[in-house]
């Protein structure tokens, strides 16, 4: 995933999926036989993992939300990692 | 200590069950037809489960889909917003029958499978399933649902365990637990069956690793430790009343599915009591929370947070005290239990397997 391109469309890996947890207040990843407690960045990060947007898109998207630039490193290395524990494809 | 929220709840929908696994996870005192929770208290459990923060859902027995109720169970966890796993003999699979789960919203689907041949298989679930199993599997993958299996592992199917693994990639499940046996209630009474060799283990680890290489990038293996042959015991559950709560098909609530051993605890009904007074509240759940309830050698020790003195049932079924420290443990004074039973395996007759099944 390290050398993946921006032009990719990444979706969460099925058949994972995103909930918000009212009870803790948080985004949680479920899986299978585990769920990953997730904090705010990177929740948000794999809301947008529908197959549907680019990484490219993904980036404008979350620096226009956090009112930042420069996010591209985190959001690419946080990619990677994901991809690498099976959550993403 | 402040009390975490639980992220999985085990439905034990039924304790029926058309096979008859001799290392079967049910208590030995099975709980019949008429003692099961009723479609509307299930239904209720799910909205409390949900409402105190469960995330998680897995339907199990007994064989689930027994109850006739399971697609309508599986519909109201989905409008909760709850994860749906569904772990199954797959006998009772039909076509329709896939279809309406995966349309009423389950996850996933966890298919147990007894051993590579028919034959062995069927003797060992004491019940003609393997063919069934196959079956399952495909309507299974039909629905569109990603297979998931699991196989205990055993004195008398460990060998094969390579085997195992081609049958199934060849059914193609995405996921694969390979689990040895663990030594309670059914397991227990067939230990003498059922506990492997140190060498047989030795050989069984070198297969797993070869299936690693040859299978690994098809199919997620996970190897589930022999807890008997460690010099340290598994931090069972993540802690007593940490992560997660089973219902059993009566309706009480435990901490874990085997927890209905420990006789020493009274364990609390959802007949009776909220879920999360149950949870935060109950005697039973408290019983083992945080470290204040260790003796020695556990109180004193560097190894309790990661471990947390063990499994709470196997120190019971093996000293009679579910405080003491967990006898896998090569620091408990009762070591001596396992490693006689470990003994025992080394000199015992290989080929013999007379078991004692359960009723169905």
């Amino acid at each position: 995933m390290s050398s993946r391109a921006l032009s990719e469309r990444p979706r969460l890996r099925s058949p994972g999926r995103m909930k918000y947890d009212k009870a803790r207040q948080t985004e949680l990843l479920l899986l299978p036989e585990r769920v990953v407690e997730l904090n705010e960045a990177a929740g948000a990060i794999l809301r947008l993992c529908d197959g549907q947007r680019t990484i490219v898109q993904m980036i404008g998207e979350l620096e226009t939300k956090y009112g930042q630039s420069g996010l591209e490193n985190d959001i690419v290395e946080f990619l990677a990692a994901s991809a690498d524990r099976g959550w993403i494809e | 200590m402040p009390v975490s929220l639980p992220y999985a709840l085990t439905a034990e929908l039924t304790h029926r069950c058309p096979l008859r696994c001799p290392y079967c996870s049910n208590p030995v005192e099975l709980q019949k037809k008429e003692n099961e929770l009723p479609t509307d208290m299930w239904l209720n459990v799910l909205e409390q489960a949900s409402e105190l923060g469960v995330a998680q859902i897995h339907f199990t027995g007994g064989e689930p889909l027994l109850r006739p109720d399971l697609e309508r169970l599986v519909r109201r966890a989905r409008e909760l917003d709850l994860y749906v796993n569904l772990i199954t003999s797959g006998v009772g699979l039909t076509d329709q029958r896939a279809s309406r789960l995966a349309e009423a919203g389950v996850d996933s689907i966890q298919l147990s499978v007894q051993a590579a041949s028919a034959e062995l298989a069927d003797s060992i679930a004491g019940f003609p399933a393997h063919e069934l199993k196959r079956q399952a599997a495909r309507r299974i993958r039909a629905a569109g649902l990603p297979l998931h299996m699991n196989v205990v592992l055993h004195r008398a199917n460990l060998h094969l365990l390579g085997e195992i693994v081609e049958l199934c990639a060849s059914w193609g499940a995405e996921r694969l637990e390979l689990a040895n046996a663990q030594y309670y209630g059914w397991a227990m009474r067939n230990i003498r069956q059922l506990l492997p060799r140190r060498e047989q283990l030795q050989e069984a680890e070198a297969a797993y690793a070869r299936a690693q290489e040859r299978f690994g990038d098809r199919i997620e293996l996970l190897w589930i430790l022999p807890d008997y042959y460690e010099e340290f015991p598994k931090p069972c559950m993540g802690g007593w009343g940490q992560l997660s709560l089973t219902v059993a098909p009566d309706g009480r609530v435990l901490p874990c599915t085997a927890a209905s051993d420990i006789q020493t605890l009274s364990f609390e009904n959802v007949k009776e009591r909220e879920l999360a007074w149950i949870w935060r509240d109950s005697p039973s759940f408290n019983a083992y929370r945080g470290y204040d309830w260790m003796p020695e050698p556990c109180r004193s020790c560097e190894r309790r947070e990661l471990d947390y003195g063990g499994c709470r049932c196997q120190a019971f079924l093996l000293t009679g005290d579910a405080r003491a420290a967990d006898p896998v443990c090569v620091r408990s004074p009762h070591r001596g239990i396992v490693a006689d039973r470990v003994h025992a395996a080394a000199h015992g007759d290989a080929g013999l397997s007379v078991y004692s099944y359960r009723g169905r």
